[in-house]
Order: structure tokens, then sequence, then C-alpha cells
């Protein structure tokens, strides 16, 4: 597989990661998979829109945390966990971007492309999985990152809301500039 | 100067739950289409199936939004049972209209749903009176969504020699070339944007990065295009790719930039011209950007209808290369 560069836009930078994990990664994996299986569960017809790109396997990167996500969004086989950045595991598309951008992505406030076009989202590997993958989670009604959030009860929606005040103030830092 | 006539504001949808978004964010009509090459959108993993079509129309009626549903490609030889199939289904699931731009495919709603209108896609690019004329006599056409080669002061002309409605756009993809008449993407991906609806299919994009941070835009077997580390970058067709000649020193865009049409400060001209109908474009785009979209337009028109300065959303961010144009509505010589 060839190597994927980092952006001179995105990128940890020179302080490190900008948000720690909460959990050593083989504690965060059952997490992570109670979610993709709550997720799928609440939107059965997402997966149409994938076609035959459901059995491919995308690398999430969030260049501003030390770990990324592995995500094969199969109903019949559902896959998503964390993994270190050191060997990436085949993956047929990487997207990768900061972490508040792509948790907005999830919380339907951001729009991909424009986020594309800012350079602020790199997409590398099948375009085509990719632009499927995007469609299948733009079509649910209540965004994904709010359904995560209330999986957690009152902790999690405090959570998602003091991320989503961080990424508005990280947005009009942006528009400032 | 006549009264003013509130347009409607016509919005886009790739999905059902963006159609939704449309609907609460106040659209006056909805466009979308099927999974298939009937539809100038048909990109993967976007569209309608017939039942997603049902039920998105009931929630579109139940919020007092029409439905119109585009059938706007060109049939190709010995294929046009497809377009007429989606025409009879869109009547049976009660869609308010059809956006079609194939003679054949106008002339089968004439013929076997008269009670259904017909808008005439910019995709047929019909611009001049003589040739509206043409599609109103002959199949009975209400409306006609105008190319985007025309200015402010050609469509109010044209607005008194015809007799229909005409609907203009007012944000999102800026396609100068003449819609209908384009076959860049053929000769690259060997599919047709006019007959298989996808312009620069997914399937033959690609994206590299070098160590730099500049990005190449790959379609098929050419780059057409590369951002450096700090460049915003456009859509990953030819009209807007960035080519070497000897002319130009550097990349030179040949044909068009990566820019959008954003029409917000001439609404109140167009409303006086008497357009009826302003269409966001952005089909293909998710349903947050729809959600903005719409939301910012319809502000704006019903700011100008009530006789108060339209408060404009910025949109800037939401635009291809992060950058918008007035284009031809306001000169010909835009670029």
């Amino acid at each position: 597989m060839a190597s994927e560069p980092q952006s001179s836009r995105l990128g940890a930078g020179p302080g490190g990661f900008a948000f720690a994990p909460p959990l050593p990664l083989f504690l965060l994996n059952p997490i992570l998979k109670r979610i993709v299986h709550r997720i799928a569960v609440q939107n059965p017809d997402m997966f149409d829109r994938l076609g035959p790109h459901r059995h491919a396997y995308f690398l999430i990167d969030p260049v501003d945390i030390p770990f990324m996500l592995y995500l094969r969004p199969d109903p019949e086989a559902l896959d998503f966990r964390a993994v270190g950045r050191r060997n990436p595991p085949p993956h047929a598309a990487r997207i990768s971007g900061k972490f508040l951008d792509l948790l907005t992505l999830m919380d339907t406030e951001q729009d991909g492309d424009a986020l594309f076009f800012s350079r602020d989202l790199i997409v590398t590997g099948d375009t085509e999985a990719v632009v499927c993958l995007r469609n299948a989670l733009d079509d649910v009604d209540d965004p994904i990152a709010e359904s995560v959030a209330d999986m957690f009860g009152p902790p999690g929606r405090a959570a998602l809301n003091a991320l989503r005040r961080a990424a508005e103030n990280a947005q009009k830092r942006k528009g400032a500039k | 100067m006549n009264a003013m006539v509130k347009p409607e504001l016509i919005c886009p949808a790739g999905t059902p739950a963006a159609l939704r978004s449309a609907v609460d964010a106040g659209a006056d009509a909805v466009y979308c289409g099927y999974q298939n090459a009937t539809n100038a959108r048909n990109f993967v993993g976007l569209n309608f199936t017939p039942e997603e079509m049902e039920n998105s129309i009931r929630y579109a009626h139940e919020g007092g939004t029409k439905v119109l549903i585009t059938l706007n490609t060109f049939p190709p030889a010995g294929k046009v049972e497809l377009w007429k199939e989606m025409v009879d289904l869109s009547a049976r699931l009660g869609a308010d209209a059809c956006i079609v731009a194939d003679i054949a495919v106008a002339a089968y709603i004439r013929d076997n749903h008269p009670d259904m209108r017909i808008h005439l896609s910019v995709q047929a690019a019909a611009s001049s009176p003589e040739a509206i004329e043409y599609y109103v006599r002959e199949f009975g056409v209400k409306r006609v969504v105008l190319p985007r080669i025309m200015t402010v002061s050609e469509i109010r002309d044209l607005l008194k020699e015809i007799p229909c409605e005409v609907e203009t756009f007012i944000f999102g993809n800026h396609g100068l070339m003449v819609e209908g008449r384009c076959s860049l993407t053929t000769y690259v991906t060997g599919q047709s944007t006019n007959m298989d609806g996808a312009c620069s299919p997914a399937a033959c994009v690609k994206y590299e990065r070098a160590d730099d941070g500049s990005m190449s835009t790959i379609l098929g077997d050419y780059m057409i295009d590369r951002f450096g580390p700090e460049e915003t970058a456009g859509y990953p067709t030819i009209c807007k790719g960035r080519y070497k000649c000897d002319a130009r020193d550097g990349g030179y865009y040949a044909f068009e930039e990566p820019v959008s049409l954003n029409a917000s400060n001439m609404l109140p001209d167009l409303i006086t011209a008497g357009v009826h109908a302003f269409k966001i474009e952005g089909r293909q785009r998710s349903k947050a950007y729809v959600k903005k979209v719409v939301a910012a337009f319809r502000e704006a028109v019903d700011s100008i209808m009530a006789g108060q300065e339209p408060k404009l959303a910025d949109l800037i961010a939401l635009t291809e290369g992060q950058k918008q144009t007035e284009g031809a509505l306001k000169t010909k010589k835009w670029r």
C-alpha cells in the first residue's frame, strides 16, 4: 500500500495530539462495537446506499487524536474499532480530517463537500466508496453524533454539547482567519 | 411596474433526509430523481427508490411543498422504456411536475398524462423565445429552466415574449457550459452526463496526495488539476480543470474556474424582472448544505417580498473553491 502523506494543513502539530484517548484501545473497542451495532439497528435502510461498498474497509483518520478508526459498514459483518497509527490495516479508502470536523459531519452540521473544498477533509483510495458512505450517513434523520451521545445518557449528551461548543469556536476561528 | 410575484424557491434533494430538510427549511418545491439514468445526478448512493419517492412526496405535500421529478436526461436509442416507466411512476405517486429535457419524454407525458405539468430542464438549453414557444406549443411546457448564460436584462426581455413560467438558478454549481450539449466527461470516462446522468462518476475519480501537501485530481487516466497545499479545491470535472497551454504560463482554467453561483444580491432584480422560480443547485450535497442554503434564501426572498432589505447569509464556506460569482446574470464578461 502506498504511504499516506500528512497534509500541511492537517496534523497533530508541534503540541502533539489535541484530543487524548479517554481509554486504552483495548477498552475502547468494545464501546465502539456497541456504538456501531446500535446505529445499525436504528438505521437499517442506511446500508442500501452503500451497494457493494458495504464490504469495504474504511480508515477514518482523525488527525489530531493518537489513533484511527477502522470501519466495515456491512450489516452482516459489522466492524468498527480503533487502530494504531504505525501500521494501518488494509483499507479501500481513507478519510482524514480534524476530530471536530469529522464530528460535525456526523452531527450533520457540516457539509462534506465544503470541507473538501477548504482542504480540511482529505480523501484517498476508492472515491466511489467514500461517496457512498457519505450518502448513507447523510440519509439519517437523527444525527449519528446525537444517537451516540444518547447511548451514554446525560454524561454523553453533556460531552456532545461541550464538543459542539468547541467545534463552533473552531469554526469561528477559521472564519476569522 | 407590475405587482411583484413571489417566486417559488426550488430546492435540491439527493436523499429522503435531504428532502425533509428542504421542506422543513421552507422550500416551496423540492426537485429529486430516481436511482437510474433518467436523472442527471445519477451518482452512486444518491437518489430515491420508488418507495422512498412515495413516502417523500407524502411528507412534502403534508408540509405544503411540491415535488418536481427530474427525468432530465436523454434516452439512448432503444432505451426509452425506462423513461416512460419513470413518467408513469411519477404520475402514479402524485408528483407535481416532471422536469424533462428530451422531446420524446415530453411527448410521452403530453399524450399519456395530460394533467402532469412539464418543466423544461436546463439540459434542454432552450433560451430563445422561438425555441421556448415551440416547447410550449408542441408539448404544453409550463415552465422553462433557463441556462446560466443569460443576463438579468435578457431574462426580463425574454419573459415579455414567452407564454410560460421561467426558473433561474440562484445558487450552486456554476455550469456555464451549455448543459445538455456538454460531452467532456464522455471523452474521458466513457459515461455520458446527458444519457447516463453522471458527470465525472466517482468510480473514475482519484485524489493523489504528495509529500508537500499538494493534491492531484485524476479523472480516468488524466490529471485535470493539482492544488497547492494551501489552495482551495473544486469538483473533479473537466470543465473546472486546470491545464497547461502554450499561450499561458502555468496552469490555466481553460473552461471555467472552481466557483459557485451566488445570486443573493441580484434577487430583487430577478423578482422585478418577473422570474417565477429560483432554483438552488446541489442534489449531490449533504442535508447540512440543503438546510443552510434553503433557510438563507427563504429568509432573503421573504424579506424582499415584505419590502425589507434582504438579510443575506454568508454562504461562502459552502461554495466550490470557496469562491462565488454572480456569473452571467450580471455580465457576460464575468470571468
